[in-house]
This record gives C-alpha cells, sequence and structure tokens, in this order.
C-alpha cells in the first residue's frame, strides 16, 4: 500500500507473545468464550476471529442497508419526519 | 433510546476530560495497560454514543446529498460513512483506522498533490510516533512460526482487517482485537439507531404521538 521503508524491522517474535496474544483473541470471541479452558489451538482461534469478522462485516452492512431504506423512507414522510429531521441535523 | 439523540453534548464534554486523563496515563504505563483500556473503551457506553452522535452527522449529510438513491437504495454509502466515522472514533491510534482513512483520501485525491496525504500523515505521526512507519517485514522471517497452517490463517486475517495485508503476525492479531471491539460497538450502535428510526416510522403511520420521547415542544 504505502511504498515505505522502515530500518528497525521485527527481529524474531517469541512464540510466548504469539501465545499472549492468540489467547487474547480469543477471549474477545464469544463462541470460543463458552468453552475455554485454553482448549482451542492456534489455528482454531484464528479461523473462528476470521469468521466472527466476516459475520460482523455482514451485519455492518445490512444494517447500512436497512438504515438507508429507512433514512430513505423518513424523508418522504409526514410530521413525525419533521422531527426526527430536526433531530438529524 | 432518546437518550442516545437528547444527550450527545453533555457525554461529549464529560468524555473529553476522561480521554486527555486515560491520554496521560497510558503513556506512562504499560502497552498491555493501554490495549486494555482500548477494549473497555469500544465497550463503554460513552463512546457508543460519541460514534451515533458523529455518525448521524455523517448520515445526514448522505440522505440529503442523493433524495433519490440508485438500486442498492446507498446502502454502501450508508457502510463507508459509517466505517469512516468508526476510523474517527479510533482517533488514528490503530493502523486499521488509518488505513481506512488513508484509502479514502487515496481516491479522493489521487490527482491532486501529495500534501493531503502528507498532512494525515503527519497527524497519525503525533498521536503514536513509533507506529506511524509501517515496517516492511516479510512472514518468512519469523521462522517461530514455521507451521504453514497458522501462518496461512493469519494472513487469511490480514486481508480482512483494514490495512494489514503486509504487517507481521503480531501486528496483525493485536489490530484484530482492537478492530474486532470496534466492529462491535459499531453493530450496537447502528442497530440502535435503526431501532430508532423505524420506531418512528411505525408510530407515523399508526398514531400522531411519539411513542416516549422526552422532547421539548417545539414547533412543527
Amino acid at each position: 500500500m504505502s511504498g515505505r521503508r522502515s530500518g528497525s524491522g521485527v527481529s524474531s517474535i517469541s512464540d510466548d507473545q504469539i501465545t499472549h496474544l492468540v489467547s487474547k483473541l480469543q477471549q474477545l470471541i464469544p463462541e470460543l468464550c463458552a468453552r475455554r479452558s485454553h482448549k482451542a489451538s492456534a489455528s482454531k482461534v484464528l479461523q473462528e476471529t476470521c469468521d466472527y469478522i466476516r459475520n460482523l462485516h455482514k451485519e455492518v452492512e445490512d444494517l447500512s442497508d436497512r438504515l438507508s431504506q429507512l433514512l430513505a423512507s423518513i424523508d418522504t414522510d409526514n410530521d413525525q419526519a419533521a422531527i426526527v429531521r430536526s433531530l438529524l441535523m | 433510546m432518546a437518550s442516545l439523540i437528547t444527550n450527545p453534548v453533555t457525554n461529549t464534554n464529560s468524555d473529553r476530560s476522561k480521554r486527555k486523563k486515560k491520554k496521560n496515563s497510558m503513556v506512562k504505563q504499560n502497552l498491555q495497560r493501554s490495549q486494555k483500556e482500548d477494549h473497555a473503551r469500544w465497550k463503554s457506553e460513552a463512546q457508543q454514543q460519541i460514534y451515533s452522535s458523529k455518525l448521524i452527522q455523517a448520515l445526514s449529510q448522505v440522505s440529503l446529498g442523493t433524495p433519490s438513491p440508485s438500486a442498492p437504495r446507498g446502502g454502501r454509502a450508508v457502510r463507508k460513512a459509517a466505517d469512516r466515522v468508526l476510523a474517527v472514533a479510533a482517533k488514528g491510534r490503530t493502523r486499521w483506522s488509518r488505513a481506512i482513512l488513508t484509502s479514502r483520501l487515496k481516491l479522493k485525491f489521487r490527482k491532486q498533490k501529495r500534501s493531503q496525504r502528507g498532512s494525515v500523515a503527519a497527524v497519525a505521526a503525533a498521536t503514536r510516533t513509533s507506529r506511524s512507519k509501517k515496517p516492511r517485514v516479510s512472514v518468512l522471517k519469523l521462522k517461530a512460526k514455521s507451521v504453514p497452517t497458522v501462518q496461512r490463517k493469519v494472513k487469511v486475517l490480514g486481508r480482512l482487517v483494514p490495512g494489514c495485508r503486509k504487517q507481521p503476525l503480531p501486528v496483525i492479531l493485536e489490530e484484530a482485537t482492537d478492530y474486532i471491539a470496534a466492529l462491535e460497538m459499531q453493530v450496537r450502535a447502528m442497530s440502535a439507531l435503526a431501532d430508532l428510526l423505524s420506531g418512528s416510522g411505525a408510530a407515523s403511520s399508526s398514531s400522531a404521538t411519539p411513542p416516549e420521547w422526552p422532547m421539548p415542544p417545539t414547533s412543527q
């Protein structure tokens, strides 16, 4: 994306750091929270993370479609629309 | 629900002082501590209200701009506005937020000079100097994770999170944790907003009085 290069790279990442980050990620994902006790392997956590982010993206898209429809319908409405419009602007 | 709309100003004022205090403490303390605060930040009610009020302002510009939108009914424009406001709410501390903001600028000002990008980069540098440059380390150098499965999945994850396509593994994991918390807040705020709007829409067809809005009687 950007054409920047920096001299200080990341030399070597310890496995502990990776495990720590993965466990933190695991805590965030609701599916893996239900059956914790460190059963989830790193690959499973990453897979669930990807699925969860895709789900969230889809939810945001659905919500934005719904919002756009609501906004369009409100624009053509009556005095309730005037109230909502005064709140929106 | 009405508190989302009626109390944005007071909450931004009180939260601004809270945010200043948080900024000072974050500089002094550990990185882990700051990450915990960031996660709590995305879950706080104040942050959601800030986001909702900013989103409403952005959406009012979107809907007024195109009174008769095209076939997808401007859903994509709403999504882009929501993502942009989310990135602004992140205050440029994370890579994905900076990537969202700069990608829009790149598309907009492609033909114009690069001074805009320079200003955004300067802003990003001011907030997080150590991370403003994106280090280009190939994943092959990190021999600790020689398991191809993990590498593959991390690459997929890096494609999902904006701005993390070529980042090393720990960066991607870190950005992903913050991105997930931010997305959850975005979903909460947008669904609350949609409920509010649909509630008002449903009431308009049935009765004249709104459900329970603590609104002062204004001239309509």
